[in-house]
């Protein structure tokens, strides 16, 4: 089966960089800064590929890298070296190849994106429906009575009351800011959608609804996956394929339950001997 | 009454051939000036729709009284224009009033009249005449905030990106909320439009009514923010498409009272113009048209009718 | 009948970076496994039985030896060296996997966790749920429970749910580990009879059973595990 997603060499580096950037950070060297030159190697080398329907965790401590890595796919961010082609049917796209127009066009229409901080993924001027509505604006309906209808139909899949589509996300709670997100970013049913600590820092019940309905989700709609995440219970919970990286680089990749029982490196040991 | 007369200068003191022994250049504006509105002009019809900056003077009166349009009228017009000034509608209020005299003045020689169909350039606020206009006239609209998307999004820099990329989506999801709080679009003025496929402007605080004559219009429609610094355009046929959904059409007044009947002017009988609302000395609600050039002829034309009639 | 399964001087050995040593769990392991019949491991406890079982659906890295895999097309692949998206893939369609524990979401209803292999594999909601209500049955898990998730039930409930799932969708090789463990012995025999049914439509199966009196019932073939070497140290 061909890849959805692929990526080479992806690399980081906040600063002006030099040529000693690489040597002196990294797992062994226990940091992202660079002794020489102060840079920050927030990744460095990080390849990995992702099949349609895919579920891949990217698990780490922080400075791992791992938020960087799918900020830079989502466009968020400007990688300093590397390259990663997104495919569809025939056709592939070289991602960091494109213009700033044909990259707001894959995020609409092709791209979701679920963040940890709800006001980076929604706007809390405008009602959560209003939200939704946003987004499928932007993948150019525009039928009034199409995208209520959608947003409600969202709403309630991420068990969010009918009710309060007309209300601000400013009175929600965290969970249901989170649901308003993933409704949103799951409105223009994207191929491949990017979750970025999306349960941290929600109560343990709420957690567990929020992974329970992404689960749901991504079995009817077949959506491929990249799952940001410093928590193996997540990984455990939502991944089929894990990758595990540290200070920038990419420490170990493999099947999920394999790196949960059967891990190879030592830090991914460490790692997985101390879930509580 | 006198008007106030512009003192005369010592000869000597003139400062450069332009100046012909007045205190002001013709047009008030020194040529340079003119020219870098001209040039923006031409720009902005290249570009329908985009908001082009341009270095707006210093004007002898208050922004927000018209110094965009004005700069874009004391740029174009030659000793051969007829200029007319309204100010909704009305060539006797007291803003159109004062900007016609101020051309009067710095302009000797040009003519100004009240009649649409003999200006050459119209200069407006808040409304756009009745009369369909003609190719050889230009109509400048005078323009207090001329981003739609200032609504949206308070950072500059976010919203050229927005005009840039034609991504109206928030501007959209306005509408979108407003027909779910009111079961309609409520925007009663300044109602977003779509220019050539491409930029959304701010059609200057005209109501809805006059949207449509931005539409394919034989004249050109010039509209400048003086204290915003930007002239934008809508060139002759040129696509004027105001923002709505598929299934909630754009909508302008209909003036219907509560039994579904037009209203209609009460000094010429009309019903076919935009109305103002007036409430008369017994505290009735009355209306009349807006345009006075306009109800003029319609009440010439109703006298005639019943001159006509009483002869018939 | 060729073999659908054919594993080669298999060594599984684990490295504790952290300990400094390294743990052998099963050692120059040869077995096939052939559709229609069932492969029963026995042994000591420790001599890997279970490793085997891991190795082969790649919840353990396999350390050396190769298992040549057949699949439906002909093809042969190793097990041992396919990648993760073909190892995925597999577990999909071709390899299932009922183990001692049941993971699965906290809010899914027994009768859900059991229908979902068939409705991944296209099946509708409804046929694939009539399909697991059956199975439940047969496995005697009162039907109160099948609309309750299974995060409160007992042992030998989560095991007969685990069971389901894992024969609902009868995958070409089927991977079982002590599968009647906690189960009483009339279930036990429903197991057997569902086992024998399974076998005779064509299924591969590789078991570990902890009675060797369910050797005997079901087995075709027997191999027996040694136990590996002892501990070693690993060079400071």
């Amino acid at each position: 089966m061909k890849p959805i997603l692929s990526v080479q060499g992806l690399s980081k580096v906040h600063g002006r960089g030099c040529s000693k950037c690489i040597e002196t950070t990294g797992p062994e060297q226990e940091t992202n800064i660079c002794s020489w030159c102060g840079s920050v190697v927030a990744a460095h080398d990080v390849s990995f590929e992702l099949h349609p329907g895919e579920i891949l965790g990217i698990m780490g401590e922080s400075g791992s890298g791992k938020s960087t890595v799918v900020k830079t796919l989502f466009f968020d961010e400007e990688p300093t070296r590397g390259s990663a082609q997104f495919f569809e049917h025939d056709h592939a796209w070289n991602l960091f190849d494109l213009n700033a127009a044909q990259r707001r066009w894959l995020r609409n229409h092709r791209f979701g994106m679920v963040y940890q901080n709800p006001h980076l993924g929604l706007n809390f001027n405008v009602s959560a429906g209003g939200n939704i509505a946003e987004r499928l604006l932007m993948s150019d309906l525009v039928n009034y009575k199409a995208i209520r209808e959608r947003a409600l139909d969202l709403l309630s899949r991420t068990e969010v009351l009918a009710d309060r589509i007309d209300d601000s996300p400013k009175k929600f709670s965290g969970g249901m800011q989170q649901r308003v997100q993933i409704a949103k970013a799951l409105a223009t049913q994207p191929p491949l959608l990017f979750l970025d600590e999306v349960t941290t820092g929600l109560d343990l019940s709420v957690q567990a609804c929020i992974l329970d309905l992404i689960l749901e989700i991504q079995q009817e709609l077949k959506t491929a996956m990249v799952v940001v995440t410093h928590d193996l219970g997540v990984i455990r919970l939502l991944t089929s394929r894990a990758m595990v990286m540290k200070y920038g680089r990419v420490i170990e990749t493999g099947l999920t339950d394999q790196i949960l029982e059967d891990p190879q490196h030592a830090y991914t040991q460490r790692l997985v001997a101390s879930a509580l | 009454m006198r008007h106030y007369e512009l003192p005369a200068i010592d000869e000597q003191e003139a400062d450069s051939d332009l100046h012909e022994g007045t205190a002001y250049n013709f047009g008030f504006l020194d040529e340079y000036a003119k020219r870098e509105v001209r040039r923006t002009i031409l720009k902005a019809i290249a570009i329908p729709g985009y908001q082009t900056p341009y270095a707006s003077r210093e004007m002898p009166m208050g922004r927000g009284f018209g110094t965009g349009g004005l700069q874009l009228t004391l740029s174009l017009i030659g000793q051969n224009d007829n200029l007319k000034v309204i100010d909704q509608g009305a060539d006797d209020s007291v803003n159109a009033v004062n900007l016609r005299h101020f051309v009067e003045l710095t302009c000797p020689g040009v003519s100004t009249t009240e009649r649409t169909v003999e200006a050459t350039i119209i200069q407006s606020r808040h409304r756009i005449p009745e009369v369909m206009l003609r190719e050889d006239q230009v109509l400048v609209l005078q323009v207090p905030y001329p981003d739609p998307l200032v609504v949206v999004e308070p950072s500059e820099e976010k919203r050229k990106t927005m005009h840039g990329e034609g991504d109206y989506s928030r501007l959209l999801t306005k509408l979108y909320e407003d027909i779910v709080q009111f079961n309609e679009i409520t925007i009663s003025h300044r109602y977003p439009t779509k220019i050539n496929g491409h930029y959304v402007i701010d059609p200057s605080p005209i109501p809805r009514y006059d949207v449509p004559r931005l539409h394919q219009s034989p004249n050109l429609i010039l509209l400048g923010a003086g204290r915003e610094k930007k002239i934008y355009a809508v060139p002759p046929y040129t696509s004027a498409v105001p923002l709505a959904f598929e299934d909630v059409p754009f909508r302008t007044e209909n003036f219907l009272d509560a039994q579904g009947n037009r209203h209609a002017c009460m000094r010429c009988g009309c019903t076919h113009s935009f109305l103002d609302e007036v409430i008369s000395e017994q505290g009735e609600r009355q209306y009349q048209c807006s345009d006075s050039d306009y109800c003029n002829d319609q009440l010439a034309v109703l006298k005639l009718n019943q001159t006509e009639g009483v002869n018939a | 009948m060729n073999p659908i399964l054919d594993i080669q001087n298999l060594s599984k050995h684990f490295t504790l970076h952290e300990q400094g040593t390294q743990i052998p769990s099963c050692s120059q392991v040869n077995l096939t496994a052939t559709p229609g019949q069932l492969t029963a491991l026995i042994g000591p406890t420790g001599a890997g039985k279970s490793s085997v079982l891991k190795c082969v659906y790649r919840t353990y890295l396999p350390s050396s030896g190769s298992m040549l895999f057949t699949q439906e097309d002909g093809r042969t692949i190793d097990l041992s060296r396919a990648t993760e998206s073909e190892m995925l893939q597999l577990r999909e369609r071709d390899i299932g996997f009922v183990t001692q524990f049941l993971h699965c979401l906290p809010r899914k209803a027994a009768v859900d966790i059991v229908a979902a292999p068939l409705v991944r594999q296209g099946a509708s909601a409804g046929i694939a749920r009539d399909k697991a209500r059956e199975l439940l049955s047969t496995l005697n898990v009162p039907e109160r429970l099948w609309t309750v998730p299974p995060a409160t039930f007992s042992g030998g409930e989560k095991q007969r749910v685990n069971l389901a799932r894992g024969l609902i969708a009868k995958p070409r090789l089927l991977l079982l580990d002590e599968p009647t463990a906690s189960l009483d012995p009339d279930t036990t025999d429903r197991v057997v009879d569902l086992l024998n049914s399974i076998k005779q439509q064509g299924v591969a199966m590789l078991a570990i059973f902890h009675h060797p009196a369910l050797v005997e019932r079901l087995a075709d073939n027997v191999v027996e595990l040694a136990m590996a070497k002892h501990t070693l140290e690993l060079p400071a």
